[in-house]
């Protein structure tokens, strides 16, 4: 392991990281935006030309609350709260490949910070994690809706966790692979996933808004009955940290869910362009369309959380239980039948 | 005779209905993209609101907005501290002490005796309107400005004086402040 290798993954890291916090950050704006477009309504608009500013500016605002600490017992508990949330959702796109090798002279440039095997393994392992920032912040406020908040999320992501990984089963016995390299090059050229398994799809989209604990799957912070969930107490940076990490996750599911069904860095015409204008012009290009599916799907996450109410809490644990998880099963069944008898 | 509580004198009852959900409407799909559509076409739509400082809403008829001591003709002040104004006043928010006009100050104001300080506390006017019935001498209106109560951080900041409520007589004419000059 030389160092120039570990230069290039540092460097890579810091990147995806920026990047990361500059979706998030303009995730909020976006979220504010697509609120008020869909209520007939401007949406901030003051800071900066079109309200571009005011993320910083709520950031700042954030930073300058009261930083509040209830009396509980378990004060350390209480910090790393958020700090999980916050760490398990920027994990994530660690493993994500954000376009083929560039090639500078005999140098070459892979744009994924590592490329493990199990790629997808590893992903599934950190969401799952992503509950414990929830259930240990709710448990630690010392406060009933907090906690009650908190037992929700648990619940609903051992609920929907399972329908995931069973619909990323069907999805993998088609690749055959779990390393997400392989399964994006696997789409070059428009086979896309979503094409040949719309079913997992479905499955996995409303899967993954549960994850993230988004509209219509927000019981965790459901602010008609449980004044704000698990982040009740949570005042200053520790709040904004609840609420960065969500919109982290929804950065980081939407790159995955680009990656898993919709061609990752994939883009029609790409051979075309590396053949012609450059391989490291076509890879950029493949970065930004990895980077705009994400958009795309940020737009639905948002177009959805505006569209639909909140689930009931038993409504919720009926679709988990009664309809996903047997239509995974369902899926994993005809995915298998489809392979075997049409080798598909 | 009709049952009762099928009656409807507005035809617009609806029965609640409880009927089981089929298969398709208990996986929702359909209603969402449905509900999907709605919203992507209010997203495009024109935008209803009012930019506030930029675009200004027009006032009703009836709308009595802050203050003004008026001037007559010549630009003389018109009030002459009677303390009609404070009397009626049912917030207790007007003050003011009067003096006597000397020869040379005739110009400026229209009656021997004048208002030398007059004060109203606008976080307690409640804008009724009283004051201006009030007056016997037209001297204070309620307008239609859009120049509007402003807050600021400090109570004493609400307390408008003469150099707030007295305005020009360029303003006076322009009717800038409504149609009182006229009188
Ligand atoms: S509008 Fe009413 S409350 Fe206000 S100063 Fe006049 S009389 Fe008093
Ligand atoms: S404003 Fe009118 S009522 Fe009030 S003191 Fe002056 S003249 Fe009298």
């Amino acid at each position: 392991m030389d160092i120039y290798f570990i230069l290039e993954k540092l460097l890579l890291i810091v990147v995806a990281f920026a990047v990361t916090m500059f979706f998030a950050l303009y995730e909020t704006l976006a979220e504010r935006k697509v609120a008020g477009f869909m209520q007939d309504r401007y949406g901030p608009n003051r800071a900066g030309i079109f309200g571009l500013l005011q993320p910083v500016a709520d950031g700042a605002k954030l930073f300058a609350k009261e930083e509040f600490i209830p009396d509980t017992p378990n004060k350390v508990l209480f910090i790393i709260g958020p700090a999980i949330s916050m760490i398990v959702s920027l994990l994530g796109t660690s493993v994500i490949p954000w376009a083929k090798e560039f090639h500078f002279g005999d140098y070459v440039f892979i744009p994924q910070v590592a490329d493990v095997n199990i790629a997808v393994l590893v992903i599934v392992a950190i969401l799952s994690m992503g509950v414990y920032g929830i259930v240990i912040g709710g448990w630690a406020s010392n406060n009933k809706f907090s906690l009650l908040g908190g037992i929700r999320a648990g619940a609903q992501m051992i609920s929907y966790e399972i329908a995931m990984g069973l619909s990323i089963i069907a999805l993998v016995m088609m690749t055959g692979t779990l390393s997400l390299a392989q399964i994006t090059e696997q789409q070059a050229g428009m086979h896309w996933n979503v094409f040949f398994q719309p079913l997992t799809f479905l499955i996995f989209l409303v899967c993954a808004f549960a994850e993230c604990n988004r509209t219509p799957f927000d019981l965790a912070e459901c602010e008609s009955e449980l004044v704000n969930g698990h982040h009740t107490e949570f005042s200053s940076m520790k709040m904004g940290f609840y609420m960065f990490s969500e919109y982290v996750a929804m950065f980081f599911s939407s790159l995955f869910m680009s990656v898993l069904f919709f061609g990752g860095y994939n883009y029609p015409g790409m051979e075309w362009v590396s053949a012609n204008v450059g391989v490291n012009i076509a890879n950029v290009l493949g970065v930004l369309s990895l980077l705009a599916k994400a958009v795309c799907f940020i737009f639905f996450f948002m177009w959805i959380r505006w569209t639909i109410p909140r689930f009931r809490y038993d409504q919720l644990m009926n679709l988990g239980w009664k309809i996903l998880f047997p239509l995974a099963l369902f899926n994993i069944l005809l995915n298998a039948i489809l392979i075997l008898v049409f080798k598909w | 005779m009709e049952d009762l509580k099928n009656i409807s004198l507005s035809g617009r009852k609806k029965a609640v209905s409880n009927k089981k959900m089929t298969f398709l409407e208990s996986i929702y799909l359909r209603e969402i993209v449905r509900g999907l559509g709605i919203t992507i076409k209010h997203f495009f739509q024109k935008k209803v609101t009012v930019q506030y400082p930029e675009q200004k809403r027009p006032l009703s008829p009836v709308y009595r907005g802050r203050h003004v001591l008026m001037r007559d003709e010549e630009g003389r002040e018109r009030c002459t501290a009677c303390g009609m104004c404070a009397l009626a006043c049912p917030a207790e928010a007007i003050t003011m002490k009067s003096a006597e006009r000397k020869p040379e100050e005739e110009h400026l104001y229209r009656e021997e005796k004048y208002a030398s300080v007059y004060e109203i506390n606008m976080l307690r006017c409640i804008f009724c309107g009283l004051c201006e019935e009030a007056c016997p001498k037209e001297a204070i209106y309620l307008t239609k400005s859009q120049d509007f109560v402003m807050p600021t951080t400090s109570r004493e900041a609400f307390v408008y004086g003469k150099d707030k409520l007295v305005i020009s007589l360029e303003d006076a004419k322009s009717k800038k402040f409504g149609e009182a000059f006229v009188k």
